[in-house]
């Protein structure tokens, strides 16, 4: 086995940032100057792996090794015993791959994890993630990347269609709408301009799948809307991006440049004849600019609100051409499509639902991070067998899907097999992705006030019902996380769902009750607890709960000391005791206790 | 400071987001002045102007502080505790989301989501983000701040 030492990588996405590996980078960076060592220091994108970052490779002939959780002492270790001396570091290895000839293309590679984090993935969109330099078109290209491109212009535009149709390849921005259809129907206009454009609005707090794809492979995208543009007819293109991803900004730039300089997009591609441009439109914060007549107004320069369909953004959209929008998602699953055929996406899934999905795994997950799945894993699968289940070890109590437009499961349901329908059953979506874990930790009364505040803040105020009702909702929620519900708010709250979910316009109102909905239908005596006993058994709910100080108590002072509005009193080494009237229930006092000797009641 | 220059920016209505956009940049937030000067070179009316200003999250019409906290109310970052690290900001500086310091020094803000879950719950200083919070770090970070060394 060669162990010479090819490459060394640092995932150097936003969360990898965020965890330090800027630091890292930097460091190894110094050390390989000061060894002289000609070996290519590459930052790549994110595995996933968001648990273990920030994360180290060292590349041999064969093997790829991820160092996690690196530090930089760690490091110093990781420095002088594998990548000056070849001795790898066993106990801190997390994930290895072996590969044939070239690691960047997945089909040579086999990934071993000791998490088992990988074990039930299906990659597709995320395949070059953490693998290939986001910022090199040549390591796309090594990749698989682009022959997509290449094939697709050697087809018929309703080829193209057709296969995109018959892979079943559905909306992954949360509707779920068939996308074949959906560019058949802007394939159908006839107009000499048309628009593309890539929704990367990514709003849903709670979900962060679409900027590691961008962050981690953004040709992938780039190429899912030029094959796109082919096939409905588009000159023009649009990523409409939100300005809270400065990264992906970046790396998607950098790429659209490259993908000008090697002839992808421009005048002529490929010598095909067909001629397509791509910019960068940043938005400025507003969901419901997620919304696709939203988007289009906002591109046009105006407040981002949504007007009725039809016209369909099909018809009549950007300055009033055929416009066909899709998520990120939806279009970095284009390019393996067309590489692979529809029968082989087709063929991952289950009934309607097919291919991979990208979930966001975060909250009281373990193991919080992006992952890949078949469309058909159960919950459990998802959750427990990948994501480790909860931090605390204790039973996951709901999930989160689809944000502010979907629902809480409760933890009974893990059996559930993620599909659009299963999930729609339920009351919740699959939505964009995103999947917040709960535990006995969160109210789940608590979480609906926090989707309803999301709600009335990014409501554009259109509809009278949107504007208004979901704000009286929120009302409502206050009143009962206050101490101050009755039993006819809960008819009141389901009452105001139907009417707000009727009265709206676009899906931010249609899908604002859901929250509420699924909540109150699955955890009511949760609600009834709240209203009937003045109970908040998560503690959350500051008017329902109060600190008491037990004899666990060693007298430290620490809380004393540190209660900023002096509400607890009590001699050194000696039992304390909270001042009620004072106290402003901010838990500091619970927080620091070094014998935990403080409970909530 | 350099002067924005309009000519860069297409005379119709869809530069309107991107001009407040690089105003914004220039001057970190949307003077009155300028916002005027965008009415008259796209010839919309300044009502519109602020219309739309208004309407998106991103932008402000008052300086950040030195230190710009936004602290993220994101679904996990909730889930696991951003309105208790909120607190502690509001608390150490006497301002509240959306407030600044009268010396400047720390301006607080709240975002909706920063897309760094995985890590919840996180905070941007500037530019940076900061992850995997608990009381502890926070106080290092305000410490941190008061030095003015972060």
């Amino acid at each position: 086995m060669d162990q010479t030492i090819k490459r060394l990588t640092v995932g150097m996405n936003s969360c990898g940032i965020a965890n330090g590996a800027e630091d890292l980078y930097k460091n190894l960076s110094q050390k390989i100057k000061e060894h002289n060592l000609t070996v290519p220091l590459i930052q790549v994108g994110c595995i996933g792996m968001c648990y273990r970052e920030p994360l180290v490779d060292v590349i041999t002939e064969d093997t790829i090794y991820t160092y996690g959780d690196v530090t930089e002492k760690k490091l110093e270790k990781i420095f002088e015993d594998h990548i000056l001396n070849g001795n790898i570091v066993k106990d801190w290895i997390v994930k290895k791959d072996t590969f044939k000839e070239n690691f960047l293309s997945i089909e040579n590679r086999t990934t071993w994890d000791i998490d088992d984090f990988f074990k039930k993935q299906k990659k597709i969109v995320l395949e070059n993630s953490g693998y290939i330099n986001a910022d090199s078109i040549e390591e796309y290209i090594e990749s698989g990347g682009y022959q997509a491109l290449k094939k697709s212009l050697q087809m018929d535009p309703e080829g193209v269609i057709d296969e995109i149709l018959k892979s079943g390849l559905r909306g992954r921005g949360g509707a779920g709408f068939s996308t074949g259809l959906k560019w058949k129907f802007t394939r159908k206009e006839k107009s000499k301009i048309k628009y593309v454009i890539c929704n990367a609005d990514e709003g849903d707090p709670g979900a962060f799948m679409d900027r590691n794809v961008m962050e981690g492979d953004p040709h992938r995208v780039i190429e899912g809307m030029i094959i796109c543009a082919y096939a409905i007819g588009a000159p023009k293109g649009l990523v409409y991006i939100r300005a809270e991803y400065p990264l992906a900004i970046k790396r998607l730039k950098i790429a659209l440049k490259s993908a000008y300089e090697c002839g992808y997009l421009g005048e002529n591609i490929l010598n095909s004849g067909f001629s397509f441009d791509i910019s960068i439109k940043e938005g400025a914060g507003a969901f419901v600019c997620g919304e696709e007549t939203a988007m289009i107004h906002s591109i046009e320069g105006g407040r981002g609100m949504p007007t009725s369909k039809p016209p369909f953004p099909a018809q009549k959209g950007v300055w009033g051409y055929p416009t066909n929008i899709n998520n990120v998602e939806t279009l970095a699953n284009v390019p393996w499509i067309i590489r692979k055929g529809s029968q082989a996406f087709a063929d991952i899934g289950v009934g309607k639902s097919k291919g991979s999905k990208v979930f966001a795994l975060a909250g009281k997950i373990k193991r919080g991070g992006n992952v890949e799945v078949p469309m058909g894993i159960t919950l459990k699968e998802i959750l427990i067998d990948i994501g480790g289940g909860t931090k605390s070890g204790s039973d996951v109590k709901a999930i989160q899907l689809g944000g502010p437009s979907g629902g809480c499961i409760p933890g009974s349901m893990l059996n559930l097999q993620v599909t659009y329908e299963d999930i729609a059953a339920t009351g919740a979506i699959v939505g964009s992705g995103g999947m917040i874990v709960m535990d006995e930790s969160t109210c789940m009364v608590d979480i609906t006030k926090f989707f309803l505040d999301f709600t009335v803040k990014e409501s554009c105020g259109k509809c009278v019902f949107c504007r208004i009702g979901t704000k009286r909702m929120l009302e409502i929620l206050e009143k009962i996380t206050d101490g101050n519900g009755t039993l006819d708010d809960l008819d009141n709250l389901l009452d105001l769902s139907e009417k707000v979910k009727k009265g709206s316009l676009c899906g931010l109102g249609k899908t604002a009750p859901n929250p509420v909905l699924t909540t109150v239908k699955y955890f009511k005596d949760e609600f009834k607890e709240h209203i009937e006993n003045h109970k908040c058994r998560a503690g959350i709910c500051k008017p329902l709960i109060h600190y008491e100080i037990t004899d666990d108590c060693i007298g430290c002072t620490l809380c004393a000391k540190k209660c900023p509005v002096k509400a607890i009193e009590g001699e050194a080494k000696k039992k304390h005791f909270i001042i009620q009237e004072k106290c402003t229930k901010c838990g500091t006092c619970y927080n620091i206790c070094p014998s935990k000797a403080i409970k909530i009641i | 400071m350099n002067l924005i220059c309009f000519e860069e920016f297409s005379k119709n209505k869809s530069s309107l987001i991107p001009l407040l956009q690089k105003i914004q940049e220039q001057y970190g937030f949307l003077p009155v002045d300028e916002m005027q000067k965008v009415s008259e070179y796209l010839e919309i009316p300044l009502s519109k102007v602020y219309g739309v200003a208004t309407f998106y999250s991103q932008f402000r019409f008052r300086a950040l502080g030195k230190f710009a906290i936004s602290i993220c109310h994101g679904t996990s970052c909730h889930v696991n505790g951003s309105v208790d690290i909120a607190q502690i900001f509001k608390d150490e500086f006497e301002i509240d989301e959306g407030g600044i310091t009268p010396d400047g020094l720390v301006s607080l803000e709240r975002v909706a989501c920063l897309g760094c879950c995985s890590i919840s719950p996180v905070i941007q200083i500037n530019d940076k983000i900061y992850g995997y919070l608990t009381r502890k770090k926070v106080d290092k970070l305000i410490k941190k701040i008061k030095a003015g060394d972060l």
